[in-house]
């Protein structure tokens, strides 16, 4: 990895620095582009950015196999409310209009590939992107997407879980440049029932005896109250599948995420 | 114990074919995929589990299936000889038979109880749910809603082989979807469970994997071949590609051979409605290069990329990718394919039926088509092998029901609508 970092790096960094020194995880929701509606997404993004120290905003993909069922209908909502890969990054440009949160794009391979790395990585600078999170692309696949992110000033997040070796976090954690993704089950996203970390303690341990990044937890945080288990053992706290629920049953986003916002607090 | 399994010079160490394969998957199923590789390679070489696999080919599958000339198909196509390599007669009725065993062993050599499998047509599911029965695994099948509709006798015989069919809704409600569920399956219960797939897709080392143990289709047509022609290698060797597994099969044990040595490798795409229709399954004649379900393929996607639901009369060939090496075979000129439409292979399954009395699976009539078309390009000094991958039991309900409404749309020209009086009288 390059010694100096990205532009999108470090504004990451400064991100949770901040937040390090508050005392507190940072917060960092997660909603599908184009979901509810393309015309409704920059509301409930707007509501989430008003408590977020960063925003996952994840292209809608057809074949999400990372995914739960949550997550996944609600890509096949926003694709057939148009939302493409091009759309999601002008959404996103959108936001980087009112907002100096921190952005970065959850997507699969597939869609960059389609529309080119370098074209894609062209059109996520362009839109102000910080960082990209690929949940199928185990870093050691693929090494050109990280270059010709870097080369863009994009950071890149890879992700470890419980299952992951020594060897395999010590090879994830260097290839992370934004922040490293810790899995905290074995399994797709969604909001679980149970409350207990189980093998996230261990699984952190290892990661930071590597990583150079910060290091966010995710999968199954759905309130206030787990978001503050996990505030206690990572440097971030990742929520989405409990946003995009919130959306469809049509509570108040704003109001959820300024109550799990409070549980990152330690 | 007389069973070798082969040592091909693809994929390469990273499990890939050229720039295709890979294991594009979320990291939790890295480690289990590394297992998996470590645990084949031993068994691989392991006289025990060799000669299991061997006994259980041989008594319970039924192998070696014959290799049939199809003498009232030759004389008709007026050509080049036509042989028949019979998978059909395998227990179950498909050639997936072969890899679910090999599997379903050495998940039992791993100390995994549990093992899932995907499915459309059902072949490979029935097959799984066999092999789960013999060694006493549990399994859960997953199958794609659309396709449960088109094959409910196979999801019968799953469920009497004690297999639990979970239906799938997701997405198209077909192969892929069903192919996502088993996947996310895995993800969740990676540590306990066995993932059999059912054709030379995936991760690295499944593609490898499989091909593996379907050579034996390839490896028996050499010997059996010797035996009838005083040649091992036949002038070309048709199949059928959907993921491509029994195609690869045949094909294998060929495509390493010097150029001059190889006989022409044909593939048949399903091309559904025609591949300009859009309506289609045909990967490499309609698709671009992508990656999904871990690997990198000639895929049916967007400009986007997003998945592009295939099409095809046969649920066994509805699939939107083609396995990495059938790809790489195709970019270095290996193996050429063909596509073959729906009414090409409805038409070429009546054709089967009433010249040798073999009811095709729909799956393997798309190889029939071509074939007959072949030999007459290769002329009566020709020898063609077309793999039968399997017969057409589960097709039949659908069958009727596409001719029905065929002659009820008057679509069908005048032979085949005679014909069709008469299969329906």
């Amino acid at each position: 990895m390059t010694a100096t970092l990205t532009r999108g790096a470090e504004r990451i960094h400064a991100a949770f620095e901040r937040v390090k020194a508050e005392g507190r995880a940072a917060f960092m929701p997660f909603m599908t582009a184009g979901y509810p509606s393309a015309s409704a997404f920059p509301g409930v993004a707007d509501a989430l950015l008003a408590h977020a120290d960063l925003l996952e905003v994840g292209i809608p993909y057809s074949d999400p196999l990372g995914d739960g069922p949550t997550i996944q209908r609600a890509s096949e909502q926003a694709l057939a409310g148009g939302t493409s890969t091009r759309r999601t990054l002008a959404l996103v440009k959108e936001l980087r209009a009112r907002h100096d949160t921190p952005i970065v794009i959850m997507t699969y391979v597939n869609p960059i590939y389609a529309v080119g790395p370098r074209e894609f990585m062209r059109l996520s600078q362009d839109a102000g992107v910080d960082g990209l999170i690929l949940p199928d692309l185990p870093p050691d696949q693929d090494l050109e997407i990280a270059d010709l992110a870097a080369e863009h000033g994009l950071a890149v997040t890879f992700l470890i879980a419980p299952t992951s070796t020594p060897e395999r976090i010590k090879l994830v954690a260097d290839a992370c440049t934004g922040f490293l993704y810790a899995v905290s089950v074995t399994g797709v996203t969604g909001a679980r029932e149970g409350t207990a970390l189980g093998e996230v303690p261990a699984m952190l341990a290892l990661a930071r005896e590597y990583a150079r990044v910060p290091v966010a937890v995710g999968f199954g945080v759905k309130d206030a109250q787990t978001a503050h288990q996990v505030a206690g053992v990572a440097d971030g706290v990742v929520v989405g599948s409990a946003f995009v629920n919130a959306v469809r049953e049509g509570q108040d986003v704003g109001a959820l995420a300024a109550s799990i916002a409070e549980g990152c607090r330690r | 114990m007389s069973l070798t399994l082969p040592s091909y010079p693809q994929p390469d160490g990273r499990g890939r074919y050229g720039r295709f394969g890979g294991r594009y998957v979320p990291e939790t199923l890295i480690p289990a995929l590394d297992e998996l590789e470590a645990a084949y390679r031993a068994a691989k070489a392991d006289p025990a589990f060799l000669g299991e696999l061997d006994r259980l080919f041989r008594e319970f599958v039924g192998r070696p299936s014959p290799l049939y000339l199809a003498q009232r198909l030759t004389d008709h196509a007026g050509g080049a000889r036509i042989y028949l390599k019979r998978e059909d007669f395998n227990y179950t009725g498909a050639h997936k038979i072969n890899n679910c065993l090999a599997q379903a062993l050495l998940a039992v050599r791993m100390g995994k109880r549990r093992v899932i499998a995907e499915t459309g047509a059902g072949q490979h599911g029935v097959a799984s749910a066999t092999a789960a029965a013999l060694l006493g695994l549990d399994c859960v099948v997953y199958m794609g809603a659309e396709d449960i509709r088109r094959q409910a006798l196979n999801v019968f015989r799953m469920r009497l082989l004690g297999a639990e069919v979970r239906e799938v809704t997701s997405g198209t409600s077909t192969l892929k979807d069903a192919t996502n569920e088993a996947i996310r399956d895995w993800v969740t219960n990676v540590r306990e469970t066995f993932y059999i797939l059912g054709s030379v897709v995936g991760p690295h080392p499944y593609p490898a994997m499989v091909r593996d143990f379907q050579a034996v289709i390839g490896e028996e047509v050499k010997v059996q071949l010797q035996a009838v022609e005083g040649r091992s290698a036949p002038d070309a060797i048709v199949a059928c590609v959907g993921g491509g597994s029994n195609a690869i099969g045949i094909f294998a044990p060929y495509a390493y051979l010097p150029a001059e040595e190889r006989p022409r490798l044909i593939g048949t795409e399903a091309a559904g409605e025609g591949v300009e229709s859009g309506r289609h399954a045909a990967s490499m004649a309609g698709g671009r290069i992508g990656v999904l379900h871990g690997s990198m393929m000639y895929l049916l996607n967007d400009d986007e990329g997003q998945i592009v639901p295939p099409h095809s009369i046969s649920a066994g060939l509805d699939y939107p990718g083609i396995g990495p090496e059938h790809c790489h075979y195709a970019e270095t000129g290996v193996a050429e394919y063909v596509p073959v439409t729906d009414a090409q292979a409805l038409e070429a399954l009546q054709l089967l039926t009433r010249l040798e009395g073999i009811i095709p699976a729909l799956e393997s009539a798309h190889a029939i088509y071509h074939a007959v078309r072949l030999a007459q390009e290769l002329g009566p000094d020709g020898v063609i092998v077309v793999n039968l991958s399997g017969r057409g039991d589960k097709d039949v309900a659908e069958v009727m029901r596409l001719l029905e409404m065929e002659r009820d749309q008057g679509l069908l020209d005048k032979e085949v609508e005679q014909v069709t009086r008469e299969v329906l009288a």
